[in-house]
């Protein structure tokens, strides 16, 4: 659906030329959620710009539904940005008018008729769950409901794809949550393909089937959401899934500990993989098994969860526990003092 | 007391009654005429910025400094200085139609840096909301551009519109007439 080939993009700037993306790709498929998480400057939203050509790539191709955007005359890439809607961190709606007009008046600009405006702006407010409030100005709304406003703006022009800008950064938690269960059910019910940049984990945990990982200007990881949480590569990319579990031990009792022992993070898919497979350990080996800290989050298909255990006795016998784990579908991590990196053990 | 100010009247006013008329006309014509020169320079002004949409350097520069030079001449010293072309325009360099061209000259560039200042506040977000909506530049300039800044717009023209009568007054040294015309 959405096929980026090669994306360069260098800015000019006074002090000199920042290369914001460096040969970048990324293909999205029709009725899937992507997601792109980076941090602060890594280049999201110059690529997500680059999408419905806002930003114009130096060099790479920009292919939505197989259509070269990049080749189009003025007119023609008017045509194609219809079906490409877009929702940003900052809503974007117009402060002189209020919901029904911020809806209303993109779409008269495209040439519907005023019936038809009518019936899609009530469709579409309702879909987001905003009837009421239709003249209500945007300064009058929280931020959660301007991001409906701003959902509807984009679905009325009934867009194959939708791409969202840190849609839900400028919004608490709960707010969050409601916004993104809204975007799992457009995506289900309409079939929008949806790509979406953010900087937090649980944004990706919760709706995205495949993932890119962004660091300065090139994505150095992806995979589908599974995939890059098993099995994390990249150093940037385990710092962001550690972001969603706290298990920080502080380095002179994770020293003791592996005195006696070995400490590692287990990760499972599935709320009742983790623990029974602990308990065989303990029956089958000769180690004591004790569990330092946990947490199971749910992704969009399946739950997730972590352990940070302690695994005490022979040096041996642990080695075979933890390979044990492994075989039960368990991904094993050793945990060693002052080590900002999880080594991989087998 | 009484009796003077009918004095006054019976002796000025019909003088009074005609200048307030040439005043309002003077105004009136220059304002109009300033808006519909200011407005569009003011919008040609950001559009042609570094990095807007229709980013040129050679027109912006020309247009800055323009209009810079031209407010930073005392309106009287304007007036007598485009003698020659307000005589080209309209035939003739005195009278009410000989101010008008001097007023404008001296009030479009001011209403199209005060326009250029309201249109820039407007949130660079909501015109590349509306860019990714596939709408057309022009569309966007009137109905989001200039939609959202109306009121700096206005405000700007009251200052402007204060600036004008002001200027008028020196009219009367051309005979443009008006009220002050006859307070000489
Ligand atoms: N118009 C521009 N002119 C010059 N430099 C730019 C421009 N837009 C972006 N950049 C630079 O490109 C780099 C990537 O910026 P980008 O906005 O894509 O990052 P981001 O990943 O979206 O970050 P954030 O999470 O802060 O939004 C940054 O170094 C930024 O300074
Ligand atoms: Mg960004």
């Amino acid at each position: 659906m959405i096929e980026l080939v090669g994306i360069s993009k260098t800015f000019t700037a006074k002090k000199g030329s920042i290369h914001a993306l460096k040969n970048v790709s990324i293909s999205v498929k029709k009725g899937e959620i992507y997601g792109v998480i980076g941090y602060s400057g890594a280049g999201k939203s110059t690529l997500i710009r680059c999408v419905n050509l806002l930003e114009k790539p130096n060099t790479g191709s920009v292919k939505v539904n197989n259509v070269d955007l990049t080749k189009l005359s003025t007119g023609k890439l008017r045509e194609s940005r219809g079906k490409i809607g877009m929702i940003f961190q900052g809503f974007n709606l117009l402060k002189t008018a209020t919901v029904f007009e911020n809806i209303a008046l993109p779409l008269k600009l495209t040439g519907l008729s005023q019936n038809e405006v009518e019936r899609r702006v009530t469709k579409y407010l309702s879909i987001v769950g905003r009837e009421e409030k239709h003249h209500a100005y945007p300064s009058e709304l929280s931020g959660g409901q301007k991001q409906r406003v701003a959902i509807a703006r984009a679905l009325a022009h009934e867009p194959e794809v939708l791409l969202s800008d840190e849609a839900t950064s400028a919004l608490d938690p709960d707010t969050t949550e409601a916004i993104l269960d809204l975007l799992l059910k457009i995506n289900k019910e309409f079939g929008i393909t949806i790509l979406l940049i953010t900087h937090e984990m649980n944004v990706i945990q919760r709706i995205c089937d495949r993932v890119a990982v962004m660091e300065n200007g090139e994505v150095i990881e992806d995979g589908t959401t599974r995939e890059i949480f098993t099995s994390p590569k990249h150093q940037t990319t385990k710092r962001f899934i550690n972001s969603l579990f706290s298990h920080q031990i502080p380095d002179k009792i994770l020293l003791n500990l592996n005195k006696t022992g070995q400490v590692a993070t287990l990760s499972f898919f599935g709320e009742s993989s983790g623990e029974p497979a602990l308990a065989l350990v303990s029956k089958k080996f000769d180690v004591y098994p004790n569990i330092l800290s946990g947490s199971i989050t749910r992704l969009k298909e399946e739950s997730f969860g972590q352990l940070l255990i302690h695994l005490k006795g022979d040096a041996n016998e642990i080695e075979k526990a933890l390979r044990f784990l492994e075989q039960q579908h368990v991904h094993v991590e050793g945990v060693r003092v002052s080590e900002s990196k999880n080594r991989r053990i087998s | 007391m009484k009796v003077r100010i009918d004095e006054f009247l019976d002796l000025w006013g019909s003088d009074l009654w005609e200048a307030t008329i040439q005043t309002f006309q003077m105004v009136g014509i220059s304002l109009a005429s300033s808006i519909v020169i200011g407005l569009p320079l003011g919008i040609l002004l950001v559009l042609t910025r570094p990095d807007k949409a229709l980013a040129n350097k050679y027109v912006y520069q020309v247009l800055d400094v323009v209009i810079n030079i031209i407010r930073s001449v005392p309106f009287i010293i304007l007036l007598f200085f485009i003698l020659p072309f307000t005589k080209m325009i309209v035939g003739t360099s005195i009278g009410v139609k000989g101010v008008i061209v001097p007023l404008v000259v001296y009030t479009a560039p001011y209403i199209a840096r005060l326009m250029e200042t309201a249109l820039l506040e407007v949130d660079r977000g909501v015109l590349e909301a509306y860019e990714a909506m596939g709408i057309k530049t022009r569309h966007i300039i009137w109905h989001v551009l200039v939609r959202e800044s109306r009121s700096s717009i206005i405000l700007g023209l009251t200052i402007a519109t204060i600036g004008l009568i002001g200027a008028s007054a020196m009219a009367g040294l051309v005979g443009g007439g008006g009220l002050w015309t006859s307070s000489l």
